[in-house]
């Protein structure tokens, strides 16, 4: 990384810093390598923010999010720092919790949802035993607790009634993935991490649970970061986008410009690859070549093997970041020509 | 039933159909009706019959790409595996080139094509690619085998080269290489490749691609389904693709002038060249799939509505589906008749078929009184 950091630019002064991650890089040793799926990664996160973290599978985006709660298992060592800093008190190294205060993070500051939600519940146990060994285990009032689950769920249209007698098995796969949302709001944490959380499900419940998502935000005022390989499902959503390529990220801005005019050659092709109902057929295309191994990236700028900028500069040095603005920056030396190497149309000229 | 009610040419447009003649596979009023009813609920008198499919006619010419959208439980893999002979109608017919397959696969009458035949000619992909590959094959082995089967005057050099060939068509290079891997050596977009490239060693003449793009990364999507465009072209193969997916069903129907049919409850409610249907959906539903499907453009973002175009988020139970036209219960639209009455898919423009009301500007429908309420109201 270069002199110029991921640091500078925060899209506003007046925003505050919830999560800082410095030079994290997570690794697993395997028989072929030193597999490093994040690769020296640096980036904050705002209060109050929704940020959509975008990459292919394999990218580093979940392992990513995992260090957040520390949550990287065994073999995968991490190193670097994460500090989490709440409303209240002194800031947290993440990192460095123990097991019981790591579960308490984990629940009561940072909540995780992933895909799974059918893994995420006791198939023996009721919705409603689940809301309450949740609050009793964090010691909550749980009348108060059950009090919010039923809001929780109604603002998730789901019937309160219904869902908390029900077994899990007994609700289909977007009621519990709603469920388990307001599961993981119970507590009232700051932070919801999702991974994605509706990667599972139809076209129409993924849109109604991103609808559903940005609602709570805006009423609860949680920090949300959305994990996904599914660039238009955070198009919407998103205040800022962080784009990875190769297990580091390659572009951080506001939603509107990352996607508007996009910066780095890869966030270009990336968004020229992806089927939508706006785009003219013809002006897709795929992105040409394969996504590295994690065991050797290329050296210089990972993405030269594959990007129609790339110089003898870029197959050497690592870019590190460069201002787009104030509130962007893209890892590429040449960003300035990317528009012109790399066009792309979101929508058609028949469209508005 | 799904039905129009065009006289101009009875023949032709009384079905979801493109008009033309040459059909490789026909559908016939085809209904699936899967009897749930466990032990106790039968003691209880209760019936639980899942209506899957309920009365579609579809025909599916050569060198066509219908693609087949709508939520899960809608009914579309069900059609699906009717239309390449894997799933048993419990009522109506399906024909290969005039054959009834299931009375060729029983020996009923004497059957004009032999069942072997029809096998071989129709052809599905997966959508989890790597449980339909033998992880203790290598690529090369698992595309031999249908090679024997339909190439059997080959040696077993010729064999292997034609092998290699495929594989270095379907772009996995060097091909001697990725011939000696195993399944688990090869990444998800691989592994559909392989299974691709093993359903059109048997010069099918339909293959059901049933969410064969979505276990893949978005960015990667385009890729296949360019591959599979590419093979269509050479192996002059029909395609019906089953998807949840809006934006990858007009890419790859709207690309290659292809067709989509939108199903809704067993039903087909919407039929006609991929890009008018995206760009001007014409019954309800598919425009709740329409909104559905994300833009990418957030300018277009902005101006969409973030609460769905419908009453109710929740899908009802297939058991018991409901009355009149099925989508009422969610429909923004729905009114008062369309509780009691079902709505026939009725062509409403020269290709395009539509089961709604509301494209009949003289029906009873407009002075019917407007259905309200529901969850999302």
């Amino acid at each position: 990384m270069n002199e110029t950091s991921i640091h500078s630019t925060r899209s506003s002064t007046s925003s505050e810093t919830i999560f800082e991650v410095e030079d994290i890089t997570v690794e697993f040793g395997m028989d072929r390598g030193t597999s490093r799926v994040v690769d020296n990664v640096s980036m904050e996160i705002e209060r109050n923010e929704i940020i959509g973290i975008v990459g292919e599978s394999g990218s580093g985006k979940s392992m990513f999010a995992s260090t957040l709660l520390d949550a990287v298992e065994e073999p995968g060592q991490v190193t670097g720092t994460v500090t989490y800093y709440p409303e209240d008190g002194e800031p947290v190294d993440v990192l460095d919790l123990d097991e019981k205060a790591l579960r308490t993070f984990r629940w009561e500051e940072v909540a995780m949802v992933d895909q799974g939600a059918m893994d995420s519940f006791n198939p023996t146990m009721d919705i409603e035993t689940h809301f309450k060994e949740t609050l009793i285990a964090h010691g909550s009032d749980v009348d108060g607790g059950m009090e919010h689950a039923r809001e929780l769920l109604t603002e998730l249209y789901l019937d309160p009634d219904r869902v908390l007698g029900a077994y899990p098995h007994e609700l289909s796969g977007g009621m519990q993935q709603r469920t388990l949302i307001a599961l993981s709001l119970v507590l009232k944490p700051d932070v919801i991490v999702m991974d994605e959380p509706t990667g599972a499900l139809d076209l129409l419940m993924q849109r109604s649970i991103t609808g559903l998502i940005a609602q709570l935000h805006e009423r609860y005022g949680i920090t949300i970061l959305f994990i996904t390989h599914d660039l238009p499902l955070i198009a919407d959503l998103a205040d800022r986008i962080a784009v990875m390529y190769a297990f580091e990220f390659v572009e951080l801005g506001p939603a509107y410009d990352v996607l508007k005019h996009a910066a780095h050659p890869y966030t270009r092709a990336l968004l020229k690859a992806v089927p939508n109902t706006m785009t003219p057929l013809e002006e897709m295309a795929p992105i040409e070549g394969d996504s590295p191994d994690p065991v050797s990236v290329p050296q210089g700028c990972s993405y030269h093997p594959r990007c129609p900028l790339a110089t003898s500069k870029c197959r050497e040095t690592d870019p590190g970041f460069h201002d787009v603005d104030t509130a962007r920056t893209a890892a590429c030396f040449h960003w300035e020509r990317s528009a012109a190497a790399v066009s792309y149309t979101l929508s058609g000229p028949n469209e508005h | 039933m799904a039905r129009t009610t065009d006289s101009t040419d009875e023949r032709s447009t009384d079905r979801a159909s493109t008009g033309a003649n040459d059909s490789v596979v026909s559908l016939e009023d085809v209904r699936v009706h899967f009897d749930e009813t466990g032990l106790i609920d039968g003691l209880r008198g209760e019936d639980e019959t899942v209506r899957a499919v309920d009365g579609v006619s579809i025909d599916i010419p050569e060198n066509e790409i219908i693609a087949l959208v709508g939520e899960s439980g809608c009914g579309k893999t069900t059609l699906g595996k009717v239309a390449v002979g894997l799933q048993r109608p419990t009522s109506g017919t399906v024909t290969y080139r005039g054959q009834d397959i299931w009375d060729a696969k029983e020996g009923n009458g004497d059957p004009a094509i032999p069942y072997p035949e029809i096998r071989e000619a129709l052809q599905i992909i997966h959508q989890d690619p790597g449980s339909s590959l033998n992880p203790n094959r290598t690529v090369l082995t698992s595309l031999l085998v249908p090679l024997k089967l339909t190439e059997p005057e080959l040696g077993p050099n010729q064999r292997e080269q034609r092998v290699y060939q495929l594989l270095e068509y379907l772009g996995m290079k060097p091909s001697e290489d990725y011939a000696h891997r195993y399944p688990h050596q090869l990444s998800g977009g691989e592994q559909q490749r392989v299974v691709l490239g093993r359903a059109l060693l048997m010069s099918p003449d339909v293959i059901l691609a049933d969410e064969a793009v979505s276990a893949l990364d978005v960015s990667l999507r385009v890729e296949m389904m360019d591959l599979m465009h590419d093979l269509q072209s050479v192996f002059d193969t029909s395609f019906v693709f089953v998807s949840h997916d809006f934006a990858n069903a007009r890419y790859f129907a709207g690309t290659v002038g292809g067709k989509i049919g939108v199903m809704y409850l067993g039903e087909l409610v919407e039929f006609g060249p991929a890009e008018e249907v995206i760009r001007d959906p014409q019954h309800p539903y598919t425009k709740v799939l329409s909104w559905a499907t994300p833009t990418l453009d957030p300018d277009l973002a902005a101006e969409e509505s973030m609460d769905p175009p419908v009453r109710e988020i929740d899908i009802p139970d297939p058991i018991d589906p409901p009355s009149g036209c099925r989508f009422h219960t969610r429909c923004p639209e729905a009114r008062a008749v369309c509780e009691t009455t079902t709505p026939e898919l009725v062509a409403t423009d020269t290709d395009r078929q539509t089961a709604c009301f509301r494209m009949d500007e003289t029906h009873e429908y407009w002075d019917s009184q407007p259905i309200t309420g529901g969850n999302d109201g």
